[in-house]
């Protein structure tokens, strides 16, 4: 169990640092996250809609556009000179290869939200200062739940024809639930509300991410055992 | 293996019959449904629809798309190649269905509830449901190598399996407008006998329209899969 832990994270590092070499593909996401947000900043009407109540929307496009960017490169960097091959025939537990991919995933995800937070309080001019903590440890929820289902399908659509377009298609019903949660959750944070008030939608988003990430681990053994 | 050609044929010719069967039970049902069965009092004639959504919405939730993700999983356990062609027979009818719940739905919803759509829990769920199935289908043509196909099928319809109560019990807890189940609940069935009569006819016949695409997608599917090997070796 350590041991396996230890591996995944050994993967994750690997991940992380092959990143941070070239940076393009956290680049390019954070980018896309800022873009997400400048097109929603043209496309409201602030004297029609307060921003306050449109915040949470444009919070959680904004949030899932950019994952599904950031999650496409989690396996096609793998694709190059059959990098893949070499980690299946390494002696390492499937699980740990999929934990570990996760583990990066979930970092890339974050960083790019990490980004777009900032920005995205700075340009709707919001005063949620109070609300960080809740809105912080929401977004933790809701991305580890998703970016779980992102790691498995992203291991299948490398292998098919129009990766790129799959992962949305086939990652975006699943998004769902923890959006749903995350909007629910971070309304009546903006709103001034305290935490308290939203513990109800905080245990749906962990009840979901400990189910989807148990079955991910399950059945991510299928996609790589040929 | 012109056996197995002949045996392909032979579940085509038997899929063809179900259907014509499952077909001409839906008609008369429909006759039975305008024709021997009451109007109901409050919604008028639009209550009619009721006779084809709901037995196509059970058909979708509860048989066509539970069989397919099963079907995958003891796929991906026991490698026969059949539960992957049932699986993704099973899905494809399941699509159409949904669709026909989809389709019928806002049909009923315009005159009752004054509006196509609602972002109602179960509106929601068959929505997303059909997304998951096209997302299904579309990553299935994606792919050349069968077993491949057959595997990343499978894990999607699992993680299917997992999400579709998510989506329920989150779109529940948020709105609903839908009416509540009338038949398959605790208490009695709340509905008169002759409309309870007519809706078990319509859940019977749909339930053999359902075998027979199936069995026929299924001898089709056999057909080409044999043929490729034909063509391979």
């Amino acid at each position: 169990m350590v041991n396996a832990l230890k591996l995944a994270f050994a993967i994750a590092g690997k991940d992380i640092r092959v990143e941070l070499r070239t940076r393009t593909s956290l680049l390019s996401a954070a980018v896309f996250a800022v873009l997400v947000l400048l097109v929603f900043n043209f496309g409201r009407d602030p004297t029609a809609v307060a921003t306050i109540d449109l915040a949470p929307t444009i919070l959680w496009v904004t949030v899932s556009f950019a994952s599904v960017v950031a999650m496409n490169r989690a396996f096609t960097v793998e694709r190059e000179n059959a990098a893949f091959d070499g980690l299946l025939l390494a002696p390492v537990p499937r699980e740990s290869i999929y934990l570990g991919k996760y583990l990066a995933n979930l970092a890339f995800v974050l960083v790019v939200e990490a980004i777009a937070l900032p920005l995205f309080i700075l340009f709707f001019n919001l005063d949620i200062v109070q609300a960080l903590p809740g809105i912080i440890l929401t977004l933790l929820l809701a991305t580890a739940g998703f970016v779980a289902a992102g790691t498995v399908f992203s291991a299948m659509v490398v292998k098919t024809r129009f990766a790129e377009l799959m992962l949305p298609l086939l990652l975006l019903p699943f998004m769902v639930p923890p959006l749903i949660f995350a909007v629910k959750t971070t309304a009546p944070l903006f709103a001034g509300r305290p935490l308290s008030s939203v513990v109800d939608g905080l245990r749906f988003l962990l009840v979901f991410d400990i189910c989807i990430i148990t079955v991910s681990v399950l059945l991510f053994t299928a996609v790589v055992d040929e | 293996m012109t056996a197995d050609t002949d045996a392909a044929r032979g579940i085509i010719t038997r899929g063809v019959v179900l259907t014509l069967l499952g077909l001409l039970g839906i008609a008369v049902e429909m006759v039975l449904a305008i024709k021997f069965t009451p109007v109901e009092a409050l919604q008028g004639p639009a209550q009619k629809i009721f006779y084809v959504h709901v037995p196509a919405a059970v058909m979708v939730l509860w048989v066509a798309v539970p069989l397919a993700a099963i079907a995958g999983l003891l796929y991906l356990w026991l490698h026969d190649p059949r539960l992957d062609r049932f699986a993704a027979a099973s899905a494809e009818v399941g699509t159409m269905f949904c669709l026909v719940v989809i389709i019928t739905g806002p049909i009923w919803a315009r005159p009752i509830w004054g509006a196509w759509w609602t972002w109602d829990g179960r509106l929601t769920l068959t929505l997303f449901l059909f997304f998951l199935l096209l997302g299904y289908h579309t990553l299935r043509s994606a792919i050349r190598d069968p077993n491949e196909r057959a595997r990343f099928s499978a894990v999607l319809g699992g993680m299917g399996l997992v999400l579709v109560p998510f989506i329920h019990l989150s779109v529940y807890l948020w709105r609903g407008l839908h009416p509540k189940p009338i038949v398959l609940k605790p208490s009695a069935p709340s509905l008169p006998p002759e409309m309870l009569r007519t809706l078990l006819i319509g859940f019977a016949v749909t339930f053999i329209f359902y075998l027979g695409l199936v069995t026929l997608r299924y001898g089709i599917q056999l057909r080409d899969d044999l043929k490729e090997a034909a063509d391979a070796a």
